[in-house]
């Protein structure tokens, strides 16, 4: 039986947000990576993958020699660069979302499970966790990436797999003193299972603060994934990722072709950027005890 | 007090102990390091010898007990790769990366602390709003791309510094700005709300009572409390530095730790990277746990819980 008293605990999660001092810009840049990630087929004038030698390292439009055929230039293999970023939008956005996803639901379980339930079981996860951060988490990416070979998928599952620990550390301590509060001893007299008191009693108010990490890692968890793509341990090539754009770069960069090192970072940047400006603003309206992370 | 150091120790002892058995599983997860040790078409009986000369025949715990037994006489075992021991490798490239490290802190330090008193003491006009922009640019400029347009720009455009390599003073300036650059905005925004914090407080209120006069209010009253937490995560961020500058030392051929071991890993060099993860993920646990008994020394609750 689930007491609808105890819901004055439950904060109303999204009611009494005041969009006064929202921040438009991120929200609109994050948006509109997400279109050219979604349309990136119809957007695309270019195939990403596909160059001609005749037209490499062509500069872009409005420079000496460039063409509005390819209005940002083209690499070192004549691919057309604007494809590229288009396309890698949807790498980043697809592994940066889905990385955080996995991250977030694994971390946000086994940290309610280990503040709740205490004892051995918080040992276990406790010192799991320690020795975890004890591991760079762009070593430990490395290593796992060496393990499981390079792709998408494995990319996404390395970074949950790597920034787990986080979420875990911040709900448990959460869960801490939610589990003592008096809306969970109701739930206790009440007969409720340890899985039902989890799920529908502790999950409701640490979800928040889950939301808030969740924004805030996904400016970490893009930042790695190109780190991994630029050490040649992430996404392969010929796929167009902004990590990997950066790396091919280097091969033009010593003769002055500005454009494959400076754009693709651009894009890494307004992303982050973004993400944290709106992590920023959500953490504060949301879960202002979090304000010291 | 003393039970607490004594728990917290052996906190850190099972760290360490699980951190090796995870490394020591990984690398062999990798793959099997002899067919990058010999000579393409090389016999079966001949890529079998040199697994015996390696140990890697043996059961993967008899090999676990030996290297554990020969790592608590301090003996990380010889590198496959450079046929050297460990610890040579991981002390001939610590220079390079203590070097790098300091420089990037020195750096981080001098850019990070001034800026945060700035934006503490106009807080809410002009200077804060500029490092409000530097702080959130620092952290969401990948390090490593920092340091490729600033190659770009100085060693290409300009040609006034060398782009990669190691040597001179000349050498350190831009690797040592891109791996500074993150931890100069993580110290900048620490210096704020700690600044901000202690401009609250009586004391100096005191001191601007008296009539002392401003800058002397705080420089010598109010940033020599504030600049401790500031230190404090400094030195936690020193060790973090020697641990992820590999994209950096990537990005400039900078030979130190970070490249032994992502060359470790990718030739499969077992012990190289046995030995530089654990001493890595030991500076980590060995620096948590001073900070941990350091609060502890500091706050009374902290030790008497639980």
């Amino acid at each position: 039986m689930v007491m609808r008293t105890e819901s004055a605990a439950v904060p109303t999660r999204f009611a009494f947000i005041r969009f006064a001092d929202f921040p438009v810009i991120p929200a609109l840049i994050l948006a509109g990576i997400g279109f050219v990630a979604v349309f990136a087929n119809q957007l695309a004038p270019y195939d990403p993958e596909i160059g001609s030698l005749q037209l490499r390292f062509k500069p872009p439009a409005w420079q000496e020699g460039g063409s509005m055929a390819f209005l940002l230039g083209t690499d070192h293999v004549g691919r057309d660069v604007l494809s590229r970023l288009i396309f890698g939008a949807r790498v980043s956005v697809i592994v940066g979302f889905t990385a955080v996803m996995v991250a977030g639901v694994m971390g946000t379980t086994l940290g309610i499970v280990s503040g709740y339930l205490g004892g051995w079981v918080d040992m276990v996860i406790m010192r799991l966790t320690d020795a975890w951060l004890a591991l760079p988490a762009l070593t430990f990416a490395i290593f796992l990436a060496a393990i499981v070979g390079p792709s998408e998928l494995n990319i996404i599952i390395i970074l949950g797999a790597v920034y787990w620990t986080r979420y875990a550390r911040v709900i448990r301590g959460e869960v801490l003193s939610l589990k003592e509060r008096e809306f969970v001893r109701l739930a206790i007299v009440a007969g409720c299972s340890k899985g039902t008191i989890m799920r529908r009693h502790i999950l409701p108010n640490v979800i928040n603060s889950a939301i808030v990490l969740g924004t805030l890692m996904l400016g970490v968890v893009v930042v790695t994934e190109a780190s991994l793509s630029f050490l040649g341990v992430g996404v392969p090539p010929p796929k167009p990722a902004w990590g990997l754009m950066l790396a091919d770069g280097k091969k033009g960069m010593m003769v002055g072709y500005w454009w494959l090192t400076v754009l693709p970072g651009c894009c890494i940047m307004l992303m982050v950027l973004s993400a944290n400006l709106l992590g920023d603003w959500l953490r504060d309206k949301l879960d202002p005890q979090l304000r010291q992370l | 007090m003393k039970s607490y150091i004594a728990r917290r120790l052996g906190y850190s002892m099972i760290s360490i102990l699980l951190l090796s058995v995870t490394i020591f599983m990984f690398v062999r997860l990798t793959g099997d390091p002899t067919t990058l040790l010999v000579e393409p078409g090389a016999s079966q009986s001949e890529i079998e010898a040199i697994r015996e000369q390696l140990g890697l025949d043996r059961p993967i715990w008899v090999q676990y007990a030996t290297f554990m037994a020969n790592l608590s006489m301090g003996d990380f075992g010889q590198s496959f790769y450079y046929r050297m021991p460990v610890s040579e490798l991981y002390l001939s490239r610590l220079p390079n990366s203590l070097l790098l490290a300091a420089c990037a802190m020195i750096f981080s330090l001098v850019i990070g602390i001034p800026s945060g008193v700035l934006a503490a003491v106009r807080v809410g006009r002009f200077w804060d709003k500029a490092g409000k922009v530097f702080a959130l640019l620092g952290l969401s400029m990948p390090a490593f791309w920092v340091g490729l347009v600033m190659i770009l720009f100085f060693s290409v455009f300009l040609e006034w510094l060398p782009s990669s390599g190691s040597g001179t003073v000349l050498h350190i300036i831009m690797p040592a700005f891109a791996l500074g650059w993150y931890f100069a905005a993580a110290h900048m925004r620490l210096t704020r709300s700690s600044m901000l914090e202690v401009l609250g407080s009586e004391y100096v209120k005191l001191a601007r009572l008296k009539g002392l006069p401003e800058a002397i209010v705080i420089a010598k009253h109010a940033l020599k409390n504030a600049v401790i937490p500031v230190l404090t995560l400094a030195g936690i961020n020193l060790v973090v530095m020697v641990n992820v500058a590999v994209v950096v030392e990537t990005v400039f051929a900078w030979p130190g730790i970070g490249r032994l071991l992502y060359e470790g890993i990718a030739f499969r060099d077992f012990p190289v990277v046995q030995g530089v993860v654990i001493l890595g993920g030991g500076m980590i646990v060995f620096v948590n746990l001073l900070i941990d008994i350091l609060y502890a020394v500091i706050d009374p609750r902290i030790r008497l819980e639980r």
